[in-house]
């Protein structure tokens, strides 16, 4: 009986093997494939990745860099027309694009006529002018002195002079021959050059592409997420740690939850409205400044962080609270002095994501008024401000075509900022979250 | 206990600050508050920032709000909450003047600025077009005329072709700004509403039932050979650079900035170039505008300069910076007539033959 038994199993076992050695192969294929796909969707992913990248790049690294001319400037005070140079009222009211152009002059002596003078003036951009009033507003004892100064060219000079070393051909665009001319011969002269482009990171906006800059709109981003950081961190928090340590479970904080994970999925923009319809209709407080930009940010990242607030807060485990209590402590103590330090590194995760996600909002600041042209960079809360991609939607929209790189060179400083966040806020996770 | 206090410090910390913060800034504004048109926002934008340098002072902030939305947030009422300037690339509306009116802005300054011509450009690898308004009309409408008779039919044109036979066989395709833009509505007053009037007994219909004219005339056709392209004019003419085939309608100055990449049409033999739109042999071209509050002036620092500015020879001109930027200046004794009315700040006196 046994014998025949263990007989029937050894069949059955050896039919077993038979049927897995042949299935083995397919189910191996199987494996396979089923890696493949998963390989293949990742590599579907980094190619977009590595596509936009690529475009963005390629669009936007020219304008790092910015074209400059050489020019040697007399400072003479009978063009100026003026009289005291210790005088800031005087300073403010003198000819000093007169200088620019006599420097142009005396450079290229052989233009007459309007339209030749135009073209000659054109080739250096009007912030040259600027540039040698702070200049001499800081060194009065330059009044009378010549020097030679690399002063930035006009932006359609600046496209040209860029468009020279492409392979396709250069982009002649809006400069007329003459133009082209006389730039062939500072080439040849090497008084034409491309510099870093600090301005790019120091300066506002501007409609001249030469002169404009994200450093208006980094200071507005900055504010305005200091902000939104200060007004929903605290209250996220104190709003998870009461729902989850405090609250009773019952069907009002069952309602409640549902309707905080709903907020988190609500579209940004409704957050504008609900700004432009209670915040600045209802209670007057200003359009396009930080408080309120601010504060509409906050609404949309309170979800955000009371949700991830909360899992950090779950993670921690009772053993922690169990033995608090039972050496003494109260309900407070344990959460104040065990649980929240134990959480933070989580939450503060959390709360970066959120701010991370503020960073590149735009929506909801299209109804509070911050899409707007704003020069002055913004000194506090209650000062004008635009937010980075407020200011690369506003670039996109602009027709001048030196705008088309500033546009792609912002977006990198954005993608920098926005990886720089993230990787602080894995790197967070990683060194102070503690395992169980 | 430490983090105890640090959210506490923090959360009032924040609150404090937003509370006086909004009641500081409601009561003055040291800048100005500039809204409306997005035609004429990069026109705005190059004075506030040129009267920003040279005075020294705060720089005026200029949003871009659309001519509708400018009018709405500028007749909401008097008080440095509301804006000081609006701009328009269309004449303020009656209604608009009236809601005015009703909400205290009891006097506006009107100042005609310069016009924007409106092109219908293809790809430089095709022919230029050589259009006129009917074609525009015949090739864009909803509704057209039966080939013969005094009826509308839905539109039945394919190809241009169609419409014209001296124009080429290829496919109406045009990409163009979608209804909430002002672009849109002066390309179909001027350019589909001009082509709509050579027809003679629809202009009759004009004088029995204004409503049904404008319908008629303004309407254009969705059935895919009109292609809303969003307000982003760059948009288009890459799309077009892309799409050999395809027009696009935009304003001048994106034209002037892409003259490697597009040309403009010819309408009724004329194309846009800066000299044919300030002469207006170009029929397509809108006059900008924008609207001061007189009640404003001297409250809100800033405003004669920003005025002065904007109507000094050096910026409007013929050859002022504006020009530079796109904008076509207006005749010389129209700007003097204007530039009186800003130095007088002669307000609207509400017998304007506005629409």
């Amino acid at each position: 009986m046994t014998s025949h038994s263990s007989d029937d199993n050894k069949k059955t076992a050896s039919s077993n093997t038979a049927l897995i050695e042949k299935s083995l192969a397919r189910r191996y294929r199987a494996e396979k494939r089923f890696q493949l796909y998963g390989l293949m969707a990742i590599a579907f992913g980094l190619l977009c990745v590595a596509v936009l990248f690529i475009d963005i790049i390629g669009k936007g690294h020219g304008a790092f860099r910015q074209t400059y001319i050489e020019l040697e400037i007399t400072y003479d005070s009978d063009v100026l027309g003026l009289s005291d140079v210790t005088d800031a009222q005087q300073i403010r009211l003198a000819d000093f694009p007169a200088l620019v152009k006599q420097a142009l002059r005396s450079r290229h002596g052989d233009v007459t006529g309007r339209k030749g003078k135009r073209e000659l003036n054109a080739l250096v951009s009007s912030s040259a002018a600027y540039e040698l009033q702070d200049r001499l507003a800081a060194n009065p004892g330059l009044l009378g002195s010549t020097e030679k100064l690399w002063l930035p060219a006009d932006d359609d000079i600046d496209t040209y002079f860029k468009s020279l070393r492409k392979s396709g051909g250069a982009f002649v665009g809006r400069t007329s021959e003459r133009q082209q001319a006389w730039l062939q011969a500072l080439q040849e002269s090497d008084e034409i050059r491309l510099q870093f482009n600090w301005n790019f990171f120091t300066s506002g906006d501007s409609r001249e592409p030469e002169q404009a800059g994200i450093g208006g709109a980094a200071m507005g981003s900055l504010l305005t997420l200091i902000l939104t950081f200060l007004l929903s961190f605290p209250v996220g928090v104190a709003a998870a740690v009461y729902l989850e340590e405090f609250a009773p479970k019952n069907r009002w904080t069952d309602f409640i939850e549902v309707n905080i994970n709903n907020l988190a999925a609500v579209p940004s923009i409704i957050f504008g409205l609900l700004g432009l319809a209670i915040l600045i209709n209802f209670f007057n407080v200003p359009r396009s400044i930080p408080v309120i930009g601010g504060l509409v940010l906050t609404l949309m990242t309170l979800p955000t962080i009371i949700i991830s607030s909360r899992a950090a807060i779950k993670s921690v485990p009772p053993s922690i609270r169990e033995a608090a209590i039972g050496i003494g402590a109260s309900p407070m103590q344990v959460v104040l002095q065990h649980v929240l330090p134990l959480a933070m590194p989580g939450m503060l995760t959390g709360a970066i994501i959120g701010m991370a996600q503020a960073l590149g909002e735009t929506a909801p600041l299209l109804m509070i008024g911050m899409v707007a042209f704003i020069v002055d960079i913004p000194g506090g809360f209650t000062d004008p401000a635009t937010v980075l991609p407020v200011q690369i939607f506003l670039w996109a929209d602009s027709p001048e075509r030196a705008f088309v790189e500033k546009t792609s060179a912002a977006i990198m400083v954005l993608l920098a900022f926005l990886i720089s966040m993230n990787t602080v806020a894995a790197v967070l996770r990683k060194r102070l979250e503690r395992r169980w | 206990m430490i983090t105890k206090s640090n959210f506490f410090t923090a959360a009032s910390l924040a609150l404090a600050l937003v509370a006086t913060s909004s009641h500081s800034v409601a009561a003055a504004r040291d800048y100005i508050s500039i809204v409306g048109s997005s035609t004429v926002y990069p026109f705005a934008t190059v004075v506030a920032e040129r009267f920003g340098r040279s005075t020294g002072g705060a720089t005026p902030k200029v949003e871009s709000t659309g001519s509708g939305g400018g009018m709405k947030l500028f007749c909401a009422g008097v008080g440095t909450q509301h804006a000081d300037i609006t701009n328009a690339s269309r004449r303020i509306k009656k209604s608009e003047f009236e809601k005015c009116q009703a909400n205290g802005v009891k006097d506006v300054v009107e100042v005609l600025i310069g016009f924007d011509g409106i092109v219908l450009a293809n790809s430089n690898k095709t022919k230029r077009m050589n259009l006129t308004r009917k074609d525009i009309f015949l090739a864009l409408a909803k509704e057209v005329p039966a080939k013969g008779s005094e009826k509308l039919v839905p539109n039945p044109y394919k190809t241009w072709q169609d419409v014209n036979p001296a124009l080429p066989a290829t496919k109406i395709e045009v990409l163009g700004p979608p209804p909430t833009s002002g672009t849109r509505d002066a390309f179909a007053e001027l350019a589909l509403e001009g082509g709509c009037k050579a027809f003679g007994w629809i202009k009759a219909i004009k004088k029995q039932d204004k409503s049904e004219y404008k319908r008629i005339c303004h309407t254009i056709r969705e059935d895919g050979a009109y292609i809303e392209a969003g307000e982003n004019d760059n948009l288009i003419v890459q799309k077009l650079n892309a799409n050999p085939k395809a027009l696009g309608v935009f304003g001048f100055s994106f034209l002037d900035q892409n003259s490697d990449k597009v040309h403009g049409s010819l309408i009724e033999g004329v194309g846009p170039t800066f000299e044919s739109i300030a002469d207006k042999s170009y029929p397509v071209s809108r006059p900008l505008y924008f609207y001061v509050k007189k009640a404003h002036v001297g409250v809100v620092p800033g405003i004669e300069g920003y005025l002065a500015e904007f109507v000094s020879e050096k910026a409007w001109g013929t050859e002022g910076y504006l020009a530079e930027k796109g904008m076509i200046p207006l005749p010389d004794d129209s700007r003097a007539e204007f530039g009186d009315n800003v130095k007088g700040l002669k307000a609207m006196t509400g017998t304007e033959a506005l629409h």
